[in-house]
């Protein structure tokens, strides 16, 4: 039930980003969700694609510093607490995040948190129990 | 004014005529005390007794920073230990740290030279002196010290660092001479005024610079800004410490040699051939009195001219001139000598760094900084794509270039592939600073 994200290491100079999205682009691959993550110096973006495998092989091929990791995809309805929801059940069972995003479906009616746990399975199945939507990463892929 | 007027005004013949019996002396003792100074004697082809006039002295082998490192510690030392009062030691990562030593004798006579350097710059036992030279295995700060208490002056051991209680003591105490090194001395100038005092009503008169090179702008900048007169000092740890030339005030041009204690030759580093007066070449030094750590013909890798025309002070000890750069790829950064190896060795001590590097030696305001530009390694980014991650990278390595090397440096991390590879030193270093 996870879902594979990219990440990119990116010094903080004019231009970075655009040769990542270049590289895409020309490779044909989509992003479906993104986060940006910066210090004064580097940034790290973060990247769920439609085809993690290409976007990682080809990002490698041109000299970029790049990982893969896991991260926890969940639905809820696009209304007020629905995040709040999440974080309290993981509150309750202290599960930390990491970090997270978010973005809305197409049909407007949920929206889609990705989490990064240090923890994911334990994650995974506090929230399973819980109710909550985890959604697989071939339905994030196919959005 | 001359502190030994004796010694530092000898008639070049006798001055020469000492020099050859002491180099003789230490000659004799070097080659049956220390097992490297016979070996390399011997592989040179050349005995003590060769010595026979003072140009025979290039037929002695060089030292080099290297053959003190593969001593490390204790190997050159020409004393016993119970007869050593004193440790100083360059930084270095481990065991490629220099280490010297003084017996109760080499002391007096640093603290001899030193108190000749502050008599050429006009001081008495009437001043203050504020030194803010580093105390510890740095030989600055105490090299300073006993060669103001010689002269009888009151010394304030300052040491380097809290810039702020600097300022305050140089307004409360009113010291009117200070040491330390030129960069620091303008960041005091800066800092000061920027506290809204003004530096150039404090009692200081006269300056002390040394430590790391600089130049004439400098000294007029340093001059206006804290209303002093600016003299140059020159030593390095391996042969004594500060104190092995220093600048006159009434010649304010070139630093006099104390040629009685030390032999300096100038020679192209690049063929190893002596060079006449007035040519710029590699200062080499032989130390002659020294009992603990004597040196001969030393690299010290300084490049700078000897100046043979005579002085208007009454010195006849001749001068060199500015340090104006170095023949190997060493830093010179707030006054802490910093090789490139010595940053790479802590590199490569750190998982998740890969060892291309690139460092940006700038000059903001007036003190130095150091930018180490590095590589974040794949296995690195694999296990973690945090940026706490990266930042305690980042820290933990500054924390190790300051306790290693001793140095402060801000990292920054690139892209792979981002750093030129190694395509001979130079690549390594980019020095924007501009003297």
């Amino acid at each position: 039930m996870k879902v594979e994200q990219i990440s990119i290491f990116l010094e903080n100079k004019p231009g970075a980003l655009e040769s990542v999205m270049r590289l895409l682009k020309d490779a044909d691959i989509n992003i479906r969700s993104l986060s940006l993550a910066d210090t004064s110096d580097f940034g790290i973006l973060r990247l769920i694609v439609n085809d993690a495998n290409r976007a990682l092989k080809v990002l490698n091929e041109n000299g970029l510093r790049v990982s893969r990791t896991s991260v926890v995809a969940v639905e809820v309805p696009d209304r007020p607490g629905g995040l709040h929801s999440i974080l309290a059940t993981l509150a309750q069972h202290g599960i930390n995040v990491e970090y997270l995003y978010a973005f809305i479906e197409k049909s407007g009616e949920n929206a889609v948190i990705i989490f990064r746990f240090d923890a994911p399975d334990a994650a995974v199945e506090v929230l399973s129990k819980n109710g909550f939507t985890v959604l697989p990463g071939e339905r994030l892929y196919s959005f | 004014m001359i502190y030994n007027e004796d010694f530092e005004t000898l008639p070049r013949e006798v001055l020469e005529t000492l020099q050859l019996k002491r180099l003789q002396q230490v000659a004799q003792r070097v080659y049956h005390t220390v097992g490297f100074y016979k070996k390399a004697f011997d592989k040179a082809g050349v005995q003590p007794d060769d010595i026979k006039t003072l140009p025979d002295i290039k037929r002695l082998p060089f030292t080099t920073k290297q053959d003190l490192r593969d001593n490390y510690p204790f190997g050159l030392f020409a004393a016993p230990m119970s007869s050593v009062v004193r440790l100083h030691a360059s930084s270095g990562t481990t065991g490629r740290a220099i280490v010297v030593g003084y017996t109760k004798r080499d002391i007096d006579t640093w603290s001899e030279l030193m108190a000749r350097c502050f008599v050429a710059a006009g001081l008495t036992k009437n001043d203050i002196i504020h030194n803010a030279y580093g105390y510890g295995l740095f030989t600055g700060g105490l090299g300073a010290h006993y060669g103001a208490e010689k002269l009888g002056a009151s010394v304030i051991p300052m040491s380097g660092g809290n810039t702020k209680r600097q300022i305050m003591i140089l307004q409360d105490f009113g010291p009117t001479a200070i040491c330390c090194t030129p960069s620091y001395a303008l960041n005091l100038a800066e800092r000061g005024s920027a506290m809204g005092v003004d530096m150039r009503s404090l009692k200081l008169r006269v300056g002390i610079f040394g430590a790391e090179p600089w130049s004439e702008k400098m000294r007029d900048e340093i001059e206006s800004k804290l209303n002093l007169s600016a003299l140059d000092i020159y030593g390095l740890s391996e042969v004594m410490g500060p104190g092995v030339s220093m600048e006159c005030m009434e010649g304010r041009s070139g630093m006099h040699v104390f040629e009685d204690h030390f032999i300096v030759e100038v020679i192209n580093p690049e063929t190893g051939d002596a060079l006449p007066y007035g040519e710029a070449g590699e200062l080499i030094f032989t130390t002659i009195t020294k009992e603990a750590f004597p040196l001969i013909r030393y690299r010290t890798r300084d490049i700078s001219r000897l100046i043979a025309e005579p002085c208007r002070c009454g010195r006849s000890h001749i001068r060199m001139d500015r340090v104006t750069g170095r023949s190997d790829d060493m830093l010179i950064i707030r006054g802490v000598n910093v090789f490139p190896s010595q940053i790479e060795t802590v590199l490569i001590g750190i998982t998740g760094l890969e060892p291309h590097y690139q460092l940006i030696v700038d000059r903001v305001g007036a003190m130095d900084t150091l930018e180490v530009q590095v590589e974040v390694s794949e296995k690195a980014f694999a296990n973690a794509d945090e940026v706490r991650y990266l930042q305690n990278l980042e820290k933990g390595l500054a924390k190790d270039l300051k306790d290693y090397v001793g140095v402060t440096a801000k990292i920054k991390l690139v892209e792979p592939k981002s750093l030129q590879r190694s395509e001979g030193k130079a690549s390594r270093i980019i020095d924007k600073r501009k003297m």
